[in-house]
């Protein structure tokens, strides 16, 4: 359990945390038209008869929206309804053609799951902890308003207007802001790994509703309020703890929390009211009769279920039992693009344990450098596994690796290509070692007298002298035998 | 020369085939026809234009031998359709001057057969209304008069009333309806001739100003049973851009009539004989069954208990999907935007929505909402549903022991202009027959069978199991060989 606490005049209050997260569907089409969905467009560029709700018009589920939404569900081993409705929401609003939105609230697509979000002491969560998701419906998301075009009127952005959105609804389980963090970030990943939503915050395909209310441990629960649109992980975190803090505040100086939907401000990090359930809409939902019942057949589902990819709690558990260390399980396990690489590099045959160490210092440092993504990264798996086998069979020693390496980043060669060219290869030519061997001894006959009377430290700057000698391409084994005979 | 205005649509399709005329001529005269019966007020726009261009393309077509199926008919779409270039109104303020750039599915399937077009049909405002006194752009007056010596204006029923009242005075030889809960039916019955509605799903709703989107579905309005079928052929069909449209062939309906009824049973329902009725209505009836008999068909008493909660059904669900459906119209986008000095948004809702519906329509959206209202939306919607679920499982029980089902369209014949407006439950009563098939989805068709003691026509209606036109169609075609209907209105306007 979470030891999270707010601490009031009163005492300890225990902050009770649960997201609607919207997220928008990966397709090049809408969800009931044709029109494409791309990102950045010219306003009103991308909007269909459909979308703009011309009289006479009608919705289509689009097969791939659907898919992605039960292949979210299969992946948070969510009951997956194979007879599910959509529902109109019925409201006035500039941004909202039709005069209501198409959702599921009655029969939604994906009922019951859970996702686990990991133990991390230092921010708090002492144990791995598994949150509820009470379900996964499909709706079309709105369009935009810009208010800033003409002194006196508000112009439409219709471009998103009927684009799929998932609306991914957690139980109340959380309770810190630091799991609610860990909780949209691991689902960000699911999404990322499954592909039914790019998880892009700033663009604002993922977007969370926050719920906070406050309790004394062990209460019944409190009145919620919710926090509309918050679009970072760390504003997220930002509205729990600047929303519980206020609620405390406020009960404890004898007021009452009123459920309202609020907005969050982050320039000022702060929320205001945005509407009080009093003067809530009465959205008059009822099934949309353009619209037949979703029914999933077994061949669909199967389809979905084999589409899935390997996720990101098995891709860390096998990462574990090849001997990777946690640390590093979870660092390639976070974001697909690496997993994804990794996967490919072991699949070249890179041995694990040396292939991941090498992966998060070698290659994330140079990427971090370089300000590029894995994604682009300017050296393919398959080289950087030919680059680590050349150290593994011993042609190459881990510094001269390291210098391929920056070759490698710089023209993108082949590694073999490299040491062959720039003959890096090491060598473990006895006779050639012993040669320099000798001649460095007697150019430092005084270092000899002293290693022999006794100071051994000495060692390692014959082997440094030899190394040099040999343009680093001497074996290091080799060289340790040759020197401790040579020094008798 | 005969008057060309005076053939059906099978008629011209095949006199213009064997070059008895050309189709020029054919449209020339529905134009002129058209022209010269303004005081009908049937068209919200006339396109004498469209109607030529198609006429000369059917003749270049029959001079190059590649005749399509409705090759030189003219024919006039309701202005529920959207039409690509022709104002498409709803016969509401709300949409005038609203010119669409899109058509269709239905009026583009009648165009790629060779049809023209000779205007935009009048009607009640987004097809809500019983009448035509609804429309934004007056009443349309039926062709008929009682023969009571009197001149009173007669409603040519609602809410495809431009098409029935069209096609009765021989200003087309059809007409495109839609019928959410008696719209072709009714205004078929009121001026003696046939249009047929459909099961659910048939004809694509696409490009159709929505009323109730459950229950909306276009069909054909003619002079005759075998010109429904030619035109339903050429109207229905798959669309993949409605999710409720039917993925099935369409039949050749035309080429299957039969009015040979032998070994089919057609059924009465009892809850339809009302307590109360005008007796001409009830002597309609039996006489048809009379003729069905005459076809070869068994006559059976049938029961579908739930009728007398159809029309309270009918008037929740249509009102709830109506006032979801209308919500587009809101003056942002296009159509009418009122916006007074200094307003908001809301005013501008509130202005453009005031001033764009009639007064029928803001009422259906108002009872709409209520229904749909939180703390009413069981009590309501939910239970108008089931009510729904048991109308469809009445008739389904009947469909268990005969093939049709034989009622009147409607339970009176027309009536006055003005005469139900002030009373909207009255009007609303006028569809008590046609709204169980359209709850239920079912085809179902009025077609002429007799005039009444004030020499107005009445209409008799035939269901049919869903998906089984013909069953419906070939009824009709024995209640129509037998009543011999050619009684039509004398040219007054």
């Amino acid at each position: 359990m979470s030891d999270y606490r707010i601490k009031g005049e009163t005492g300890e209050w225990e902050v009770v945390i649960g997201l609607e997260v919207h997220a928008q569907v990966t397709s090049n089409a809408k969800l009931f038209s044709g029109a494409a969905t791309a990102f950045g467009a010219e306003p009103n560029t991308q909007v269909s008869l459909i979308d703009a709700a011309m009289p006479g018009m009608l919705p289509v589920p689009n097969r791939e929206c659907i898919r992605q939404a039960v292949r979210t569900g299969m992946a948070i081993e969510a009951q997956i309804n194979k007879w599910s409705r959509f529902d109109r929401k019925n409201y006035f609003y500039a941004d909202l053609p039709q005069g209501y939105q198409i959702s599921q609230l009655y029969h939604p697509l994906v009922g019951e799951g859970s996702l686990t979000i990991a133990a991390d002491e230092k921010a708090g969560i002492p144990g791995d902890k598994v949150i509820g998701i009470e379900r996964i419906h499909v709706e079309q998301d709105a369009g935009k308003l810009m208010h800033d075009q003409h002194p006196t009127m508000s112009y439409v952005d219709l471009n998103r207007s009927g684009v799929a959105l998932m609306e991914i609804v957690s139980r109340p389980d959380m309770r810190s802001p630091a799991e609610a963090g860990a909780y949209v970030r691991k689902l960000r990943s699911i999404l990322r790994y499954v592909g039914s939503c790019d998880g892009n915050m700033e663009e604002g395909s993922m977007r969370a509703d926050v719920n906070v209310s406050v309790r004394k441990p062990g209460d019944e629960f409190g009145t919620r309020t919710e926090t509309k649109n918050v679009n970072s992980v760390r504003f997220v975190m930002a509205v729990i703890e600047g929303e519980a803090k206020r609620q405390v505040e406020l009960i404890e100086s004898g007021g009452t929390v009123v459920q309202e939907t609020r907005l969050y401000d982050p320039d000022r990090n702060e929320t205001r009211s945005m509407r009080s359930k009093e003067d809530a809409h009465d959205y008059r939902y009822f099934p949309d009769p353009d619209l037949l019942p979703l029914e999933l057949d077994d061949a669909f589902l199967a389809e979905c279920r084999e589409s899935l990819p390997e996720l990101p709690d098995a891709k860390r558990a096998r990462y574990l039992a090849a001997g990777i260390s946690p640390y590093n399980a979870d660092v390639l396990t976070a974001e697909v693009e690496a997993a994804r690489w990794f996967d490919t590099l072991l699949d070249a045959g890179a041995k694990p344990v040396a292939a991941a160490n090498w992966v998060t210092s070698e290659l994330f440092g140079a990427l971090n450098r370089m300000g590029r993504d894995i994604s682009d990264s300017p050296v393919s798996p398959e080289h950087a596994a030919e680059l680590l086998g050349l150290v593994a069979d011993g042609t190459i020693s881990g510094t001269i690796a390291k210098a391929v390496f920056e070759k490698m980043l710089e023209s993108g060669d082949a590694a073999g290509l490299i040491v062959e060219r720039d003959g890096l290869k090491q060598t473990s030519d006895t006779g050639a070692i012993e040669a320099e061997i000798a001649k460095i001894l007697t150019a430092n006959a005084d270092k000899v007298e002293q290693y022999k009377g006794g100071k051994e430290a000495l060692f390692g700057f014959f082997v440094g002298q030899t190394m040099k000698a040999m343009q680093g391409k001497a074996n290091p084994q080799v060289v340790n035998e040759l020197l401790k005979k040579a020094l008798g | 020369m005969t008057d060309l205005t005076n053939l059906t649509v099978a008629q011209i399709r095949d006199g213009h085939r064997a070059g008895d005329f050309s189709a020029v001529e054919v449209a020339e005269a529905f134009n002129a026809n058209v022209a010269g019966a303004k005081a009908l007020n049937a068209f919200i726009v006339e396109t004498p234009e469209h109607a030529l261009a198609a006429a000369k393309a059917a003749d270049a077509d029959r001079a190059a031998g590649t005749l399509k199926p409705l090759s030189g008919v003219p024919i006039g779409m309701k202005d529920l359709f959207a039409t690509n270039g022709v104002q498409t109104t709803a016969a509401s303020h709300m949409l005038e001057g609203f010119v669409p750039r899109y058509e269709s599915t239905v009026s583009a399937k009648l165009w790629d057969a060779g049809c023209g077009m000779l205007g935009k049909l009048n009607l009640d405002q987004f097809a809500m209304g019983s009448s035509n006194e609804t429309s934004y752009f007056g009443n349309v007056i039926s062709p008929w008069k009682r023969n009571d010596g009197g001149n009173a204006a007669l409603a040519p029923g609602g809410s495809s009333g431009g098409s029935s009242s069209a096609i009765a005075a021989r200003l087309c030889p059809a007409a495109t309806g839609t019928d959410t809960g008696g719209s072709i039916r009714q205004p078929a019955a009121f001026v003696g001739i046939s249009g047929i509605k459909p099961t659910y799903g048939r004809c694509s709703r696409w490009g159709i100003v929505a009323f109730a989107s459950s229950l909306d579905q276009a069909g054909p309005m003619a002079r005759d049973v075998k010109d429904c079928a030619i035109m339903l052929e050429n109207m229905a069909g798959f669309d993949p851009k409605d999710a409720t449209s039917l993925d099935m062939a369409v039949p050749n309906w035309e080429a299957a009539l039969s009015s040979d009824l032998k070994g089919k049973t057609v059924g009465i329902p009892k809850e339809y004989r009302l307590d109360g009725i005008d007796p001409d209505i009830d002597a309609m009836w039996d006489a048809g069954i009379a003729m069905l008999k005459d076809a070869g068909a068994e006559v059976v008493e049938i029961s579908l208990p739930h009728t007398k909660y159809a029309l309270p059904a009918y008037y929740i669900i249509a009102p709830a999907e109506a006032s979801s459906n209308l919500a587009r119209y809101d003056g942002v986008r296009y159509g009418l935007r009122d916006l007074p000095q200094g307003a908001g948004l809301q005013d501008m809702y509130a202005a453009t929505r005031a001033d764009g519906f009639g007064p029928e329509v803001k009422r259906r959206i108002m009872i709409g909402t209520y229904v749909l209202s939180a703390g009413f939306y069981d009590a309501y919607y939910t239970q108008a549903q089931k009510v729904r679920t048991l109308i469809a499982r009445d008739f389904e029980q009947a469909f268990g022991v005969c093939d049709v089902i034989l009622a009147p369209t409607a339970p009176s014949a027309a009536f006055g202009l003005g005469e139900k407006t002030a009373d909207p439950l009255s009007m609303y009563l006028n569809d008590v027959f046609a709204v169980p098939a359209s709850l239920a989805g079912l085809p179902a068709m009025s077609v002429p069978a007799a005039l009444n003691r004030e020499g107005l026509p009445l209409g008799l209606q035939i269901i049919g199991k869903a998906f089984d036109e013909q069953g419906v169609l070939n009824a009709g075609l024995a209640i129509e060989e037998r009543a011999g209907f050619n009684a039509r209105a004398e040219k007054w306007w």
